[in-house]
């Protein structure tokens, strides 16, 4: 993967010096609307359902204490830290991680990332910047996206099942809800946009075997980058809890 | 006084290894500016390898590569790719980018490394469609074409940027006998009108003496032998010559 990352790099810094943009915007807009648009629908509804059963089950169990007023603090706050880069981080590393995996492994074993080095145009630069930057900056939105959609959702069935008023449940996020919880969540979701990219690309770039090999890539992609956003997730909440509490 | 012809690519004990397995046994070659030269050999012979080293796609062990009297495999990146634009290559599957229709591959060098506008662009794409018969199938995407005219696209793109040198792997393999003539007839057409110099790798005989000027055969990872296709034509060299006579039988079987 360090090797990817330099020769993109090495390739970025040699358009820059050209003076030519190291990226086609219609390439990275095109992508952004992949990940970012397409993946609306499937993040709503998770995050709904989510956030709907957090707050159920929550709920249910604080009754018992006498505390189910504290539902909107817990599901909003758990959400916006942690549900909602986490569970953003793995649709996409499902749904755009193993698209990108299979695009560039079928282009790899086409021939066709050989033919964009051979043109002297920078398979890397041209193949991989977009597609990561695209990732990038687009798991911070559908982060915030999916964290409304479950605080949403909990509202709704705290309303309907556990007698807590919309307003009610507004004004606790409201004050339960810190800067630095948003701030967590949003930065673990740009690491966690960069991580899915990377392994993606990585895995697709390094398909041998036809196939057969698209088909092995595209899971361990999937695999490892699921695997590996869960893992930084522990290690993001371990440094935040430490240094920040 | 006759000028000295100019050497274009020159390769000097190129050997390349994968793992214990020796492709390339010190393969020295050259080739003048407008030359044809037809590489032959088996199958599995390491001549689209050959390519792949003239292309910068792969480093040899050992050897140098010389284009423009310059060392492809000691270049830096940015001198590498800027040599790579004066080289176009025709691959054996054609290699279109299949998620682009047949204007933008043919574009596709254009838009990336030229400061052209998307009219001059066009203007070049229809050009270059032109020259292989193909401009009604510009917006057509690779997999709605046939093999022969994946290929023609194929070397509209390796066109585009106008190259000195045109690398052309199996460009008939696969092809019904006119679709092979027709790039055959391109090939020369190229060299003739555009002065373009070209390499042709190819085990299809027929294709190999109607296009070359000169002719090489890889065997076991070096050129054993190197001349015009009269030379070839009457050669002794007893693995050449079963070469040419399996190919002549072959021919008159299917006669």
């Amino acid at each position: 993967m360090v090797w990817m990352v330099r020769e993109t790099a090495s390739e970025i810094t040699e358009r820059i010096a050209k003076h030519r943009a190291p990226f086609r915007l219609e390439h990275f807009f095109y992508q952004t609307n992949r990940v970012g648009v397409g993946s609306v629908p499937m993040v709503i509804l998770l995050s709904v359902f989510i956030g709907l059963t957090m707050a159920l089950l929550t709920g249910y169990q604080l009754q018992r204490f006498g505390t189910v007023m504290l539902v909107p603090a817990i599901v909003s706050v758990s959400f916006t830290r942690e549900m909602g880069p986490l569970f953003t981080g793995i649709v996409l590393a499902s749904r755009i991680g193993a698209a990108y995996t299979a695009e560039l492994g079928a282009m790899i074993a086409g021939g066709e990332v050989d033919a964009i080095e051979g043109m002297g145009i920078g398979a890397f630069r041209y193949l991989v910047t977009p597609r990561i930057l695209a990732i990038f900056f687009l798991t911070p939105c559908l982060t915030v996206i999916s964290v409304v959609s479950g605080i949403v959702g909990g509202m709704f069935i705290s309303s309907l099942m556990l007698q807590i008023s919309y307003g009610f449940f507004y004004d606790q996020v409201m004050t339960n809800l810190l800067v630095k919880d948003v701030m967590a969540g949003i930065v673990k979701s740009f690491l966690f946009g960069a991580i899915i990219g990377m392994i993606a690309c990585y895995k697709g770039l390094s398909v041998k075997g036809g196939a057969v090999g698209v088909g092995v890539a595209t899971t361990s992609s999937v695999v490892i980058a699921i695997s590996t956003v869960i893992a930084c997730d522990s290690f993001c909440n371990i440094v935040m809890v430490t240094f920040f509490p | 006084m006759n000028a000295k012809p100019e050497k274009l690519v020159e390769m000097r004990g190129v050997k390349l290894k994968f793992a214990d397995k020796v492709i390339l046994d010190g393969v020295d070659f050259s080739v003048q500016k407008q030359e044809i030269l037809v590489v032959m050999g088996l199958s599995g012979g390491g001549k689209s390898t050959l390519l792949g080293i003239l292309m910068g796609l792969l480093k040899p062990s050992a050897g140098s590569v010389l284009f423009k009297e310059e060392d492809l495999t000691k270049l830096s990146r940015p001198k590498l790719n800027e040599a790579r634009t004066h080289i176009g290559m025709v691959y054996q599957n054609a290699a279109l980018v299949s998620s682009m229709n047949v204007r933008d591959n043919v574009g596709l060098p254009l838009t990336e490394l030229s400061d052209k506008n998307d009219k001059e662009i066009d203007s070049i794409v229809d050009q270059k469609l032109d020259l292989v018969e193909l401009k009604d199938a510009k917006n057509k995407l690779p997999s709605e074409l046939s093999g022969g005219m994946q290929k023609r696209v194929g070397l509209a793109r390796a066109l585009a940027l106008e190259p000195e040198l045109v690398l052309f792997d199996e460009p008939t393999a696969g092809l019904d006998p006119i679709n092979g003539k027709h790039i055959d007839d391109l090939i020369v057409q190229l060299r003739d009108k555009q002065k373009v110099t070209a390499i042709v790798v190819t085990h299809e005989m027929e294709s190999a003496f109607a296009v070359a000027t000169r002719m090489a055969f890889l065997h076991e990872g070096k050129i054993i032998l190197e001349g015009t296709p009269e030379e070839f034509r009457h050669t002794d060299n007893p693995i050449v010559s079963k070469f040419l006579s399996a190919h002549a039988d072959d021919k008159h079987a299917k006669e």
